[in-house]
């Protein structure tokens, strides 16, 4: 069995996850990061987008989180994102339609504001798409 | 019986004041448990930045940012945190007590003082005591938002970025439980590290640094405003609960004297009504004897 390390995820409203892991896959911004037991010590911030946990028993947990930080210690990680939720809270349809609409408003393009703005939002709603659809890969593997 | 009847009045009009205190006591109570929510809500965001910030701190970085290095105290800054309203007892008095006094002993040594004022009784109170006010924030209701405060921590923030405050304290209530609420003054920047997070910490050499991405000083410049507005977001709703319970405490102390008042006022109608009385009866029978 592999390593655990304690990881600790806060958002600005609560209190989400707190307990020993495996691993954790978080969105960083220069991309993906797998963070084991031993990683160095690193501090980045995160990207809206999925959050996998690997507790230690072997089960999966995804969050998404809409940006923020995350901190490795050597026996600790925090998780400190400006809002989280439970991937099986998000709603597909809801996330769906959010991209179209971004999209929709992207390629009209009306000033550098709105673009930027829609730019933002596309990014945000196709990561939570990603976030689902690594949802049910996790469920489907169990 | 005329003294009777103006105690009678005045009894009336002390119990109608306790029914608005008795009504304002409960309204408190219940204010305070949702405000108590809100600020537990938040503790464990603060609370882990805290402690982020302070590896951060004790890391021995490359790029040593400002907010992390120790300069020359000429002028402090302090962000004031109070009630909007009043009736709450000492509470807001306490907290400014506890500004001036710091503030004094900040002046005995020839440093120069700033303030911010967040609610309306600490922006009446600067602007009577003559500290030089750089910005003012009222009305943030019973929920404050976190986004309603970025302006004035950011006045503080730059200031404090072009070097015209060289330190930064936040002074708000601290929530011990119902009864008691402790006028606090912390410090926020420069970071000070605090030993009382560190429950989890071993030993380990000296000079170790973060792995950054993307960059150390866009980074920590980001992560540690965030951690001032955390913090400030957090004092504010801290302050929030003890408003409400110290409005509670004071409402039930004066529902409870308006009772003891009421039953002294009582004794005292009791005993002119009854000297009435016996004055009465005994003209009618001394009149009686001499028919």
């Amino acid at each position: 069995m592999a390593k655990s390390f304690h990881c600790e995820i806060v958002s600005a409203e609560q209190s989400i996850f707190s307990g020993e892991v495996n691993q954790l896959v978080a969105a960083g911004m220069m991309g993906d990061l797998g963070i084991m037991a031993g990683h160095t010590p690193l501090l980045t911030e995160l990207k809206p987008g999925p959050l996998r946990v690997l507790g230690e028993s072997g089960d999966e947990q995804v969050y998404y989180v809409n940006g923020g930080f995350l901190e490795v210690q050597p026996d600790l990680v925090s998780v400190l994102a400006d809002s989280a939720v439970r991937a099986r809270d998000l709603d597909e349809a809801e996330a769906e339609s959010a991209r179209k609409e971004a999209q929709r408003e992207l390629n009209e393009q009306k000033s550098d504001l709105d673009y930027s703005r829609a730019a933002a939002e596309l990014a945000e709603a196709v990561a939570k798409l990603r976030t689902l659809d690594q949802l049910r890969r996790a469920s489907g593997k169990r | 019986m005329a003294a009777a009847k103006e105690i009678k009045t005045q009894i009336g009009s002390i119990k109608n004041t306790q029914k608005i205190t008795s009504a304002m006591e409960m309204v408190a109570a219940s204010k305070m448990r949702k405000a108590q929510e809100r600020m537990q809500a938040s503790q464990p965001y603060a609370k882990q930045i805290r402690k982020v910030v302070g590896h951060v701190a004790k890391a021995n970085p490359e790029y040593r940012h400002p907010y992390t290095l120790d300069r020359e105290v000429k002028r402090v800054g302090y962000i004031v945190v109070s009630s909007d309203r009043g009736l709450a007892g000492g509470l807001n008095v306490n907290l400014f007590k506890a500004v001036v006094k710091d503030a004094k002993a900040w002046r005995d040594k020839g440093v120069e003082t700033d303030f911010v004022a967040i609610g309306s009784k600490a922006g009446t109170f600067f602007r009577k005591y003559g500290g030089n006010l750089l910005a003012a924030k009222s009305g943030l209701g019973e929920a404050p938002e976190a986004k309603d405060l970025i302006g004035s921590v950011k006045v503080m923030l730059d200031a404090f970025d072009d070097g015209t405050l060289d330190r930064l304290y936040v002074v708000s209530n601290e929530f011990v439980n119902t009864m008691t609420q402790k006028p606090t003054v912390r410090q926020l920047v420069p970071l000070v590290t605090s030993d009382e997070d560190d429950d989890d910490e071993q030993p380990r050499p000296d000079s170790w640094d973060y792995l950054y991405e993307p960059d150390a000083q866009a980074l920590l410049d980001k992560l540690l405003k965030r951690y001032v507005e955390s913090q400030v977001y957090q004092a504010v709703v801290e302050n929030a609960a003890c408003e409400q319970a110290a409005r509670m405490i004071a409402m039930k102390n004066a529902t409870d004297n308006a009772g003891n008042l009421i039953d002294e006022l009582q004794l005292v109608y009791n005993k002119a009504r009854q000297a009435a009385i016996t004055q009465e009866i005994s003209e009618i029978v001394s009149g009686a004897a001499a028919v």
